[in-house]
Formats: C-alpha cells, sequence, structure tokens
C-alpha cells in the first residue's frame, strides 16, 4: 500500500525559497524534510510528515526541471512551461548562482576541468559543503567562463546580462573567471588566510587597471578584461631602474624616510626594510612577463612584502602610509622617467597589498 | 466555400539540438490544412530559426474551418535519410470564425512532440477571411459561440434562453486500428490527437447547427467529453445550452436579467409561471386523463403509461413512477403554491406553472446545463434527480450511426426527465452525463436538479410580454422563493418534513435541500458554507461480460444508498441544511466500485435548523457499551458544536414550535403512493421511518456501524484561515481579493493488500482523499486567508490494484477582515458585470404568515420521512437491449430528509436479507421540539450581514507592479467564471485541447510522478499560449475533464491522456479604467500576492 504518484502543479508555479536552499544545498528529500520539520513548519499548519514528504517531493522535482533553464537564464524569462512572476525568477537565478565562499576558495585558481571536478568529493570532504551542491557551483563557474569566453565586450558586464545576476555576483564571478583564466595560484598555505573576498577585491583591481580592455581605446576585444595587457607588463621591466640604479633606490629611500619620520612607531623596521621591500615589489612587476610568475603572484606580494611587514608588526595603518609615500616618493625622482606605468602598478598593488594585509 | 485561411510562420527558438555533429537544427516548417500542406524554407543550422514566411493561404469550406484544425510540423532537414519531426503544433481556429471573438492568432506555441514533450517554441500568425454564407441548408454554424462557463457569460446578456442541445459522434480508436501494431507510438499517438481535434469541430459544428435551429446564438454550459472504450471505439459526446445572447456594451451594465423571455419557439416546453393569455390551466395535450384537478387525493402517476424507453418490469419507485406521468405536474402544482400562501400566489402560479409547462413540455428535455443563473429565473427547486445505467459495450460497426449511443443517453434522459416530473418539475438545471468504463462495461450516468423556472426566459417576444409579465413580478421572488418545496405537499413524491420558510413563513420548505447547482446569488446564508464528501469503496468479483455488468447493477444502488447517507450524515455534524454543487461520481474497476459524491454544505436561513445525531446502542443492557456510546455521543455533540463555531453557524434563535406531528395521519400518508403494486407494502412500513427533524438517531449494533460513526468523526477540520468547497465561490465569503492560484494534482494509490475488506478499502480511499485535501492546504498555506473553490474531485480505477484521485480547483484569497459582511457593490465579488448580481436580501422581515405556522404545520407529515435511496433501489432493472447490454438505472433523488434503513429494508423484500444487518443502524428517533415561537432575532442579524460596505475598502488593489523583462504575457486560469477584482471585457473562444504523451524512458524522466508533473505542466503551457495567442490573458471555467493515466513499469513505460477546455478572455483590473487588451506583457497579472504563493 503505497502512494505510488503524487503530484500538484500549479498555474503559477510554486516555489518555497527554504525548500528551494535545501535543494540548492544539496540535502536530499529525507534530510530536507527533516530540516524543515526542525523549522516547526508542521506546527504553524497542522500538517503530518507525510504531507511535508510529499511537498518536500514536488518542489524538489519542480527545481530539477527548472534547472536545466538556469543554464541559461535568459531562457528563463521566455520559456512558456512555467509562470513565474518575474521576482521570483530573479531569486530563482540568484540563488542558483550563488555559492559558498569556502567552497570557492578551494577552486579558485584552478583550471575548471573534469580533473577538477573529480577532486571535487575532496573539497566537499574538506569544506562540509555537499558535493552535489559542489558540483553545482563548479558547474556554474564553468558554464559562465565558457560563456564569457566567447564574448567581446567588458567582462561584468557580458556576466550580468547573459546570466541576469546582480551587480555584486557578477562581480564575483568576474573574479573568478579571471582568476581562473590567469590561474592565480591561491591555494599555499601562505596564502590560506586570504578569503574569496579579499581575493575578488584584487581581481577587480586587476581587470579594472591591467588588462587590455582597461585602457578603452577599444571595448569590443575577445578576453578583453580576461587577459593582462602585455605591453604593460612589458613596459614593468622599465621599473626595475628603481632597484639597479643605486642613486635612484637611495634617493627614494630618503625621500621616503623623510616623509615618514615620526609618523609612524615603526619607523625604524621601514627605514631599514626600505631596499629589501622596494626590491621585492619591483622585482615582482619586472617578472610579470613570465606567464609563471604572473602566477605567483599573490604568493610574491605575500612573501616579499606582507610577511617582512608583519614580522615587524606593522599595523594596517603603518602600511598604508608607507606605500603612500613608497608611491608618492618615485614622482619626485628626476630620473625616473616611467611615471605612467609606476602608476599603474603601484595603484593596483597598493590597494591589493591593504586589501591583503589583515592585522 | 467561403472562408480563406492564411497562416505565417514567423521564427522559432529554444529549438532541441537535431544534430549532434554540430549541436544545431536545420528546421523546416510544414503547414497543414486539410489536405493541402505548404512547406517553408530549411533554416540552416539554428536553434532560433527565422523563417519570415510568406502568407500560406487555404481556401476551404467552412465546414471544414470549423472541423479541421491548422496542423503545424516542425521538422528538422536531413539530407541522407528521412526528416526528423521535432514536433507539432494543432490550431484551432474555431475562435476567427465568430466576429465578436478573436480576429487574428499571433504568438509563440509551444512545439510539442507525444513522446518528448515540448521541444522548443514557434512563432505564428494565422488569420481566416470568412464570406458571408446565406444558404439555409449549409452545413456549418459558423458564429455561433460556444461557453464552457456555465452561467450567462459576464459581457452578455441572455434574451433567451433556448434549451438543452446535445449530439455525440463515434468513430473507431486508431489506437486500436491493426495499422497500430505496425506503426510508432508516435504516429499512433498523433492519429488519435487529431482524430479527437476532428471529431470536437465537428461535434461543435452539428451543435452549432442546432443551435442555429433553434434561433440561438450560443451555446452556454458547453460540456464536451470523451469515452475511450477501447476495442469498441471512440465516443466523442457534448451537451449544453442554447442561448440567445446580446453583447452589453462593456462598461454599460444593462442588468442581464432584464429580460429573459419566455419559451421561444423551439424552447418551449418549459415554464410554469403566469400565463398572460391563458387564464385558464391549459393541459397539454399528452396530460393523461388521470391529471384532473387537483384534489388532495388524486393519486398520481396512476397512469403508467410508461413511454417506451423503460421497461415495464421496472419495479418502480416513486420517482420513477413518476417518470411516465408527464402529466402529474400540473396538477400537483396548485397545491403546491395553494398551501399557505398568500392568494395572490395561488391561482396565479398555477397558471404560470401551466404554460411554463407547456412551453417546456414541448421541447424533448427541458435541461440546462447551467448551475447558476439571472435573478428570477429559478422559481423553485425541487430536489437532485439523477439515472445511471450499466451498458455492455460492443464494437461500433459503423461510425456513420451513433445510434446504440444515442439511444442510450435517449433513455438516460428521458428517466431524468420523468424523475423531474414526479418532483413536481418540468425542468432540470445543472445537468450533466458522464460515464466510467472499465473493460466492456460502462456506466453511464445524468444528474441534475429538477427545478421551476420563469418562463419568460423561454418566450418568444419578450419585450411585449415584459409589460404584462411585471405584474407576476411584483411578488417579486424572494430570496428564499428557490427553497420553497415544488410540489404537492399534500402529494409528495417521496415523504419529507416541511416547515413554514423560515424567510417568508409563507410557503413551505422542506428540511433539507440537495441540488447540483450553485448557490443561487440572492440566497441567505448562516454562516459559512464547506466541502463535504461522501467516499465509499464496494469490493465486488471479477467477472467478465454480462455477470459483471449485473454484479455491478447490483451493487450501484447500496453505494448511492450510503453515500447519500454519509452525505446526510456529514451535513448534520456540520449543522448544515443544504448541500448545493452535488457531484456523485462512482468509478467502476476491475474489482471494485469507487463512490465519491462531493458538495458544499451550507446553512440556508430559510430552512429549519438540522437537528443533531443521536447514538442509540443496541443492548441497552450492556454497561460498558453503554459508557462507549455516552462517549461517542459526546464526541458527536462536541464536533457539532465546534463546527457550528467554526462556519459561524449561529441561526437566529427561534424558539422551535412543534413542527409536524409525529404521526402522519394514514389518510395523509395514503395520499403519498401511487398506485403501484409495491405501494401497499411500501405504505405500511413508512410508519416506522417518521420522526422527528432532531432525532436523527444512529444506532450502533455492529462493528459496522461503529466504523461508519467513526469515518464520519474522522473529516479533519479544514485548517485555520482555510475555507473549501465546491462551487464556484464559497457561501459566505464576499470579499475576494485578487491572490489567485489555480492547480492540479493527481495521486495513484496502490493497494498491495490482496484480501481487503470493504472497510479497510473504505478506509484507505477516505484517507487518500483527506490526506490529499490536507497536502493541498499545506501547500498553499502561504495564501491565507484563502478559500478553495470549485474543488473538483475525479476518481478512477485505473488497474486493478490503483485508485486514482485527480483534483483541479482554485485558491483565491479574501479578506479576512470582512468576510463577514456582503458587500453591497457586488461588482467586486464577481467579474464586475454589475449586472449579473443584484443580490440585495430583502431585509424586511416577512410578515408572517401568522396563523400558517401553527395550524398546517401540524398536519405536515413531518414525520415520515422517506430517504431518497429507497426510492432509487427499486429502480434497478435490467433490460436487454440488441447488442446484449445491460442497463440499471437508479435514480439519486432529491433531499432526502434523513434516511432510514428500517422503512427501507423492509420494503426491498429482495434485499431483505442483505440488509438485514444494516437495517437497524440508523434509526430516526423521535424526540419533542418545541413549539416555534416567531423570534425577530433572526431578521437583525441578517440585517447585520447585509450592511452595505463602503465600495472599494475591500477591495484589494494590489499594485500591479511590473518586472520588466519578461515578454511572456501572465495568463491567469481558473475553474470558475470570474476572476475576483476583475472585469471580463471578452470572451475570445473556448479552448478546447487533448493531449497525448508518452514515454519509453520512464526511470529517466523521474519516474511516474515526474513524468506526469512535467506533462502536466506542459499542458498548462500549452492552453497558456493558445489564449495568449488569442489575445488574452485568462481562462475561465477551465476543466481538466479527462486524465488518463497508464503505466507499465517494468517495460519502463507510461502513457497520458489529457483533455481540459475552459473559456479565453481578455479581462481587466476593476481598477483599470479602459481596456487594455490583447498582450499585455509582464507584470499586468503579477501582483504580488498571487504569485508569491511559495
Amino acid at each position: 500500500m503505497s502512494v505510488e504518484l503524487d503530484v500538484f502543479v500549479g498555474n503559477t508555479t510554486i516555489m518555497d525559497e527554504e525548500v528551494y536552499q535545501l535543494w540548492l544545498d544539496g540535502h536530499t528529500v529525507n534530510d530536507a524534510v527533516k530540516v524543515r520539520m526542525e523549522g516547526g513548519v508542521l506546527d504553524e499548519c497542522e500538517a503530518s510528515a507525510d504531507v511535508l514528504l510529499s511537498d518536500t517531493m514536488d518542489q524538489y522535482r519542480t527545481f530539477q526541471m527548472c534547472e536545466r533553464l538556469l543554464y541559461s537564464p535568459a531562457k528563463l524569462a521566455n520559456q512558456l512551461l512555467f509562470q513565474i512572476p518575474p521576482h521570483r525568477q530573479a531569486m530563482l537565478i540568484e540563488r542558483y548562482y550563488a555559492f559558498d565562499d569556502v567552497f570557492v576558495r578551494e577552486v579558485l585558481g584552478k583550471k575548471l576541468s573534469k580533473g577538477t571536478k573529480k577532486d571535487l568529493d575532496d573539497v566537499s570532504a574538506k569544506t562540509g559543503v555537499t558535493l552535489k551542491s559542489c558540483r553545482r557551483q563548479f558547474d556554474n563557474f564553468k558554464r559562465v567562463f565558457k560563456v564569457v569566453e566567447e564574448l567581446k565586450g567588458p567582462l561584468v558586464e557580458n556576466i550580468r546580462q547573459h546570466f541576469l545576476l546582480s551587480d555584486k555576483l557578477a562581480r564575483d564571478y568576474a573574479a573568478i573567471v579571471f582568476f581562473a583564466n590567469n590561474r592565480f595560484e591561491t591555494g599555499k598555505r601562505k596564502l590560506q588566510y586570504l578569503t574569496f573576498q579579499d581575493f575578488a577585491f584584487c581581481a577587480g583591481q586587476l581587470i579594472n587597471n591591467w588588462t587590455v580592455g582597461a585602457v578603452g581605446e577599444n571595448n569590443m576585444v575577445e578576453d578583453m578584461d580576461v587577459d593582462l595587457d602585455k605591453e604593460f607588463l612589458q613596459e614593468l621591466k622599465e621599473l626595475k631602474i628603481l632597484i639597479t640604479d643605486k642613486d635612484l633606490l637611495d634617493q627614494h629611500k630618503s625621500l621616503v624616510c623623510t616623509a615618514l619620520r615620526g609618523k609612524t612607531k615603526a619607523f625604524n623596521e621601514m627605514e631599514a626594510n626600505f631596499k629589501n621591500l622596494s626590491r621585492g615589489l619591483v622585482n615582482i612587476a619586472a617578472k610579470l612577463t613570465n606567464t609563471k610568475d604572473v602566477r605567483d603572484f599573490f604568493i610574491d606580494l605575500v612573501e616579499k612584502f606582507i610577511e617582512p611587514c608583519r614580522s615587524d608588526r606593522w599595523t594596517a595603518a603603518d602600511m598604508r602610509i608607507y606605500l603612500t609615500h613608497y608611491h608618492n616618493s618615485a614622482h619626485i625622482l628626476d630620473t625616473f622617467k616611467h611615471q605612467v606605468v609606476w602608476d599603474r602598478y603601484m595603484g593596483v598593488v597598493k590597494s591589493c597589498i591593504f586589501k591583503m594585509y589583515h592585522d | 466555400m467561403p472562408g480563406k485561411l492564411k497562416a505565417k510562420i514567423v521564427a522559432g527558438r529554444h529549438l532541441p539540438v537535431m544534430d549532434r555533429a554540430s549541436d544545431l537544427t536545420d528546421a523546416f516548417v510544414e503547414v497543414k490544412f486539410g489536405n493541402t500542406t505548404f512547406k517553408t524554407d530549411v533554416c540552416p543550422k539554428s536553434l532560433n530559426p527565422q523563417w519570415n514566411s510568406e502568407w500560406f493561404k487555404f481556401e476551404v469550406d467552412d465546414e471544414d474551418l470549423q472541423d479541421e484544425p491548422l496542423q503545424i510540423t516542425v521538422l528538422d532537414h536531413d539530407t541522407y535519410s528521412a526528416n526528423d519531426a521535432i514536433g507539432k503544433v494543432y490550431i484551432d481556429i474555431d475562435p476567427l470564425l465568430c466576429s465578436e471573438a478573436a480576429s487574428v492568432i499571433s504568438g509563440w506555441f509551444p512545439i510539442y512532440d507525444t513522446i518528448h514533450g515540448i521541444r522548443g517554441e514557434i512563432n505564428v500568425l494565422v488569420k481566416v477571411d470568412l464570406f458571408n454564407d446565406l444558404n439555409r441548408f449549409r452545413q456549418s454554424s459558423c458564429g455561433v459561440k460556444f461557453f464552457c462557463t456555465t452561467s450567462i457569460p459576464r459581457c452578455y446578456r441572455v434574451a433567451m434562453v433556448h434549451g438543452f442541445v446535445e449530439e455525440l459522434v463515434v468513430n473507431e480508436d486508431p489506437e486500436y486500428q491493426w495499422i497500430d501494431r505496425i506503426r510508432t507510438p508516435r504516429a499512433s499517438n498523433e492519429a488519435r490527437q487529431r482524430l479527437i481535434s476532428l471529431m470536437s469541430g465537428e461535434l461543435q459544428r452539428k451543435i452549432g447547427l442546432k443551435v442555429l435551429e433553434m434561433g440561438g446564438n450560443a451555446v452556454v454550459g458547453y460540456l464536451q467529453c470523451f469515452d475511450l472504450e477501447g476495442e469498441s471505439g471512440l465516443v466523442v459526446r457534448a451537451i449544453g445550452t442554447a442561448c440567445t445572447l446580446d453583447k452589453l456594451s462593456s462598461g454599460a451594465a444593462a442588468s442581464i436579467n432584464t429580460h429573459m423571455h419566455p419559451n421561444t419557439a423551439p424552447a418551449s416546453n418549459a415554464c410554469n409561471s403566469p400565463s398572460k393569455d391563458g387564464k385558464e390551466p391549459v393541459f397539454t395535450e399528452d396530460l393523461p386523463s388521470s391529471s384532473g384537478p387537483p384534489t388532495p387525493f388524486r393519486a398520481l402517476p396512476t397512469t403508467s403509461s410508461s413511454p417506451p424507453p423503460f421497461s415495464p418490469s421496472k419495479p418502480c419507485s416513486r420517482q420513477s413512477s413518476s417518470s411516465d406521468t408527464d402529466l402529474s405536474l400540473t396538477p400537483k402544482t396548485g397545491m403546491g403554491s395553494g398551501g399557505s400562501a398568500g392568494k395572490e400566489a395561488g391561482p396565479l402560479k398555477t397558471l404560470l406553472r401551466q404554460q411554463t409547462q407547456t412551453a417546456l413540455e414541448q421541447r424533448e428535455f427541458p435541461f440546462f446545463t447551467l448551475t447558476s443563473f439571472p435573478p428570477g429565473f429559478l422559481v423553485h427547486v425541487g430536489g437532485v434527480v439523477s439515472a445511471r445505467s450499466v451498458k455492455l459495450l460492443d464494437r461500433i460497426h459503423n461510425p456513420d450511426e451513433p445510434e446504440t449511443r444515442d439511444a442510450w443517453w435517449e433513455e438516460i434522459r428521458q428517466e431524468i426527465k420523468s424523475h423531474a416530473k414526479a418532483l413536481g418539475c418540468h425542468a432540470v438545471v445543472g445537468y450533466s452525463e458522464s460515464t466510467s468504463i472499465c473493460e466492456e462495461v460502462c456506466i453511464l450516468s445524468a444528474s441534475g436538479t429538477a427545478a421551476i423556472l420563469n418562463p419568460r426566459y423561454m418566450r418568444d417576444g419578450c419585450l411585449d410580454i415584459g409589460s404584462s409579465d411585471h405584474r407576476f413580478e411584483e411578488p417579486s421572488p424572494p430570496s428564499c422563493g428557490f427553497c420553497h418545496i415544488p410540489y404537492d405537499e399534500l402529494n409528495m413524491p417521496f415523504p419529507a418534513q416541511l416547515t413554514y420558510c423560515y424567510h417568508c413563513r409563507r410557503q413551505k420548505v422542506p428540511d433539507v435541500l440537495f441540488t447540483t447547482i450553485d448557490l443561487p446569488p440572492e440566497a441567505a446564508v448562516t454562516g459559512q458554507g464547506c466541502l463535504i464528501q461522501a467516499r465509499l469503496c464496494r469490493l465486488k468479483k471479477k467477472a467478465q461480460g454480462e455477470v459483471n455488468a449485473t454484479a455491478i447493477s447490483n451493487l450501484l444502488p447500496f453505494m448511492e444508498y450510503e453515500l447519500h447517507t454519509q452525505l446526510m450524515n456529514k451535513l448534520k455534524l456540520r449543522s448544515m441544511n443544504a448541500l448545493f454543487g452535488l457531484r456523485i461520481q462512482i468509478s467502476v474497476g476491475e474489482n471494485m466500485l469507487l463512490g465519491l459524491a462531493s458538495a458544499t454544505g451550507v446553512y440556508l436561513t430559510a430552512l429549519p435548523a438540522p437537528g443533531g445525531i443521536q447514538i442509540a446502542g443496541k443492548t441497552p443492557g450492556d454497561l460498558s457499551n453503554e459508557h462507549h456510546i455516552l462517549a461517542i455521543q459526546k464526541r458527536i455533540n462536541d464536533t457539532i458544536a465546534k463546527n457550528k463555531e467554526l462556519y459561524q453557524i449561529n441561526p437566529p434563535e427561534l424558539t422551535e414550535e412543534a413542527v409536524g406531528s409525529p404521526i402522519p395521519e394514514p389518510r395523509q400518508r395514503s395520499r403519498l403512493f401511487r398506485s403501484h403494486s409495491e405501494s401497499s407494502d411500501e405504505l405500511s412500513e413508512l410508519d416506522l421511518s417518521h420522526g422527528k427533524k432532531d432525532a436523527f438517531v444512529l444506532e450502533i449494533d455492529d462493528t459496522d456501524a461503529v466504523e461508519d460513526i467513526h469515518s464520519l468523526l474522522t473529516d479533519a477540520p479544514t485548517p485555520t484561515g482555510f475555507y473549501s468547497c465546491n462551487t464556484e465561490i464559497m457561501p459566505g465569503i464576499y470579499n475576494w481579493t485578487s491572490g489567485l492560484q489555480m492547480f492540479t494534482s493527481v495521486r495513484v494509490f496502490r493497494l498491495s493488500n490482496a484480501n481487503l475488506t470493504n472497510q479497510g478499502l473504505n478506509k484507505i480511499f477516505t484517507d487518500l482523499c483527506e490526506n490529499l485535501l490536507k497536502s493541498l492546504y499545506f501547500k498553499l498555506r502561504s495564501m491565507i486567508p484563502c478559500c478553495l473553490c470549485h474543488l473538483n474531485f475525479t476518481v478512477a480505477v485505473p488497474e486493478e490494484e490503483l485508485i486514482q484521485v485527480a483534483v483541479t480547483a482554485v485558491a483565491m484569497t479574501f479578506d479576512k477582515d470582512q468576510s463577514q459582511e456582503k458587500p453591497g457593490d457586488r461588482a467586486m465579488t464577481k467579474g464586475g458585470s454589475e449586472n449579473e448580481e443584484q443580490l440585495q436580501f430583502p431585509l424586511e422581515l416577512c410578515a408572517e404568515s401568522t396563523s400558517a405556522n401553527n395550524q398546517p404545520s401540524a398536519k405536515i407529515p413531518g414525520t415520515v420521512s422517506l430517504l431518497t435511496p429507497a426510492a432509487k433501489i427499486y429502480q434497478n432493472h435490467l433490460i436487454t437491449i440488441p447488442p446484449a447490454g445491460l442497463q440499471e438505472s437508479t435514480n439519486v433523488s432529491s433531499r432526502a430528509p434523513s434516511v432510514d434503513y428500517g422503512s427501507f429494508a423492509d420494503r426491498c423484500s429482495t434485499w431483505l436479507e442483505l440488509l438485514r444487518l444494516k437495517a437497524h443502524t440508523i434509526r430516526r428517533g423521535s424526540v419533542k421540539t418545541s413549539r416555534r415561537t416567531q423570534s425577530l432575532a433572526r431578521s437583525v442579524s441578517s440585517s447585520e450581514r447585509c450592511s452595505p460596505l463602503p465600495e472599494g475598502r475591500s477591495r484589494s488593489l494590489r499594485s500591479t507592479r511590473s518586472f520588466g523583462g519578461s515578454s511572456v504575457t501572465v495568463v491567469k486560469m481558473t475553474p470558475l467564471s470570474f476572476l475576483p477584482g476583475t472585469r471580463i471585457v471578452k470572451y475570445l473562444g473556448i479552448i478546447n485541447m487533448f493531449f497525448i504523451r508518452e514515454t519509453t524512458s520512464l526511470r529517466e524522466e523521474g519516474g511516474v510522478s515526474g513524468f506526469l508533473h512535467s506533462f502536466i505542466a506542459e499542458v498548462f503551457a500549452m492552453v497558456r499560449a493558445h489564449v495568449a495567442a488569442l489575445g488574452g490573458n485568462a481562462v475561465v471555467s477551465y476543466s481538466m475533464k479527462e486524465c488518463v493515466f497508464m503505466e507499465n513499469p517494468n517495460k519502463n513505460q507510461a502513457q497520458c491522456l489529457i483533455n481540459v477546455s475552459g473559456d479565453a478572455v481578455i479581462f481587466v483590473r476593476d481598477t483599470d479604467q479602459e481596456a487594455t487588451p490583447a498582450q499585455m506583457n509582464t507584470g499586468q497579472t503579477c501582483n504580488s500576492g498571487t504569485d508569491g504563493a511559495t
């Protein structure tokens, strides 16, 4: 004796946001029922567990049928199968494309390939996100990656229009795509302390300043926001003069020290470390023509700059003031001709470091 | 000849990938009408092809235009092999043939494949140029409007109601043709879909012709069904009510009711009403001589001039016997009205009646498929009449001669007609027909409500009559008028307990009223109504052919009887006294019969308060038993009290005056009976049944009875904030807001336990229905406070151990604060056609007709409560018709005020043994009621209820937020004839669609549930798309008429057939000034509340 078939179809598709979240989180129907029961939904409407099970199954089926449409959200608006009010469509899409920061942190910068997908069970075990949910999130990354790969124009805007996502989410996806494309190393132990949002911020900086599209001459080039501007990377080599030319280096140091004196407790350390730190930053710039070094950009920033500072117990304010003067003083060096490149480089590095330097 | 059909294929989108190699599709389109086919160019390598074809023109007969659908096939071009079909779209162009409906069909249609479901969409443009054809002998009936709505469509005024139209066409079912063995499932499904589409078109055309013949221009309450008779063929049949409708200029609220007319020529079978011309009783010719002057002593239908269709052998019950008497009517009427009523009513009425009668009798079947009527149309309601017959199916040899099926229905209708006569009524309203088929056995059922109608609607030349008519209207029908008995109180067709109407105090009313119609808008109710269901399973032995048919025939009366008892008990338990929208469905399976009766119970203010239920033990000595009984009694009393509170039934306190003497005088009783041989026996037994209305006693004498009582109490109350009913709207709730959610839910239950008892089965079935309801409440909890309206259950036994229940209904929100009040402005309640509702409640306290109460009431045989079922049982009879068929016919009649097994059993000597056990389970007791004194309390309460509200306060003006972006027209669907808070400005034509879906990869599609879920969603999508293409934004009177589901999990296969219908309309919000028809994109209808249903 059993219910063999049990369906409920509304003219307006009925969707419970709570169940949707449970489904997205990869819970099985039975788990979802358990969670809902604990949530007390039964008490408020005098229903039994059977009713809850039946409702949950129905909703799960509906979501499964909708899932296909969510692959290309634009379809959701003009498909005829489900009558879903626009504000609910927006909710469905936004939630479907939402991701867990802990999960994305694990795959950030990795190649979105089958191999990575195979390792998702490890990620799942490590992060506590269900495998099903991991797969959905991973597939979302991959889908977005594939679509924007072939599109011209600004990355964030493309994602937003194509997937009908909110601005915030579109920016996050842009970061993910950017990281995946350039394969930035984010998994090293030294980088573990950084959150996805830290990286997303940096990605935004890089996209806005260092890519082909950032220059803004022709904004209809493929991958304009994904690939770094090669010319710019070449020009970065010129910055080497700041550390190779001894006069310049000393001059730079004295300018910075003059400005900083008395303004910070860490002044002594700053003075002592100036040459090291400056070499670190300029060397990072000079090496960026190598793809390998691009990948290590963040680890280099941490190793060459952030760690030394942290071991000297700089505060965030120290960091801010130091970098500001370090950056600005270069303008006063009369033999230093590469002001434009320097600004483009330091602007980004500065804000990245600010973001990455946690007290 | 006259018609040029033009079609243009614009574009496609979301097409499936047909070429794996390129992940693309080379699509082209074939457009076919009749035997002509056009093709578009191939649009290579695109999933979103733009064809932008030329106009394909078809020059065709209008006959074809009506019958044929436009068939659009999307294919994938393949250079080397056969082109692959992607899917099809069938477009019914009927709406284009009527000038008042749609003028163009334009929009995106889902491309449907019977194996894969929806596969992308196609944008099509269709137009028709129609030339006038004045040929009198034409075979087409273009221009006749069809409405599924079972009331006068809003935005029309009815000039005349012509009456019943029916038609039936038969064919071989392609699924069972030899060729089916060699063709693909897809080809077979498509052949079937096409055939049914053709047959529907043909049927509609033929009915249209009949309507034109009658002088009408529309069919209202059009109900089309088909019977899949398997091997023996495919029957498509339809019934409806022919009318002449005038379009109201939108906005101008011409009151529909204004004139309705009396008998039109064709229509004249009808009415009894004051005849202006005939001052004297005019008896129709067919009146049997027996119908003499109305004397109290007239033995009614002595004259068993039974018409041919009835076998003489039929043991007659009162009802059936009455059938023979078309005649009894006249005489009775005189009496009926006479009783206590003012003089003015008496003679006048008689005249009225006679005239109506003549009018109605001239027509073959004075049936009306309408369930709600313009004010004044319905004069009195007699009760439910129904008939069933069991037939053996035989192969249809010649599709052009559907005579056999016609004859079957003819018989049933005759029977219904005669039952109505027996109730003193000349017409049947709320009429419907249905079938249930299992293998070669078919149960045909018909039911309706016997009624007396106002003839003005059926007569010609209403205008001139109008003037003379007014005098009859003067005593304008009180809101309680329809409750008054139409039959002669001294010569009642069945014993009922009569009292003076609690509203007007002038006329007699029964203590309980059952009907198949909606609650008349003018009716006064106390508190809210609720859904009442009786459910029943009966096992039967597996058998073949005639044996099987006989077994079923024998079971039917018992089932009807028990369903009836259950309904009655549940009604009492809820302290209500009337049922509306009663629908009794009996489904046959190989080894069981399922019965499901649904209705909406209400407390009609005009009817007496129902008595309670008393439990009596069989063995008074046994203490423990007695204790048990006390406990049960307490539970019942508690439940009644709780229900009263729940439904807010606080009838005005009336100190009851004695109604009816306990024992009918013998003389009176004798009048009750016809001169049939059995009558004398019945007579003597009747005494057992007498009782008072307060004395509804259930006797517990065996476990069955305990079970029964148990099941009585197991119906879970609806959760707080919810109401439910199966009628259009909930009696007692008037301030709907715009939240709306139509849904369909289907459940199939597998019985794995081989040896089930009837009780066990009943419990399972009851639980199934109850759980389904609970699930619905849960699903829709976000809409609270809301009411599930038009809850329409359909049960079936698709296979031996399966029970299928399907429900379609709509959840509507209302404003809780004002639910008690009846707003003065009705427009907000209903679709804004002000005309429809003129619900002013007569506030005036009916001047009580003084003496009336005391005296006559004593004479009323209040005690003799004979239950209908008893009557039914008698009609069991067997007719062998030529192709070896079995017929059984039962008559569920009317209102049985109460149930009495005792008299029933005794009279049915044949079934005596069988019934013995039950015989005493329920018996009326006799408890004295106190004398009723006229209390005015009532009036107070009623005036409160009527206080008009400032308009708009209750109207929910949910802002229509538009979210932009979406390009898909939002289409609302509802099984009701209106959308709350809106005005229907145009009817675009009928939607009648039939789909088959089949799969050979059931598991992959999510099992049976996944399969059916997506199919139902697809059907909704296709309905919406068609409506949107017609320029509409809603479907009203939507119903799923058929949902046949078959599975074979072992083979990983399943198949499902669905038939849906409704009326495509354009509505505008009450708040919107001008009609914004056509495609109203997006937000328009998405108001937050509605769709927000989570």
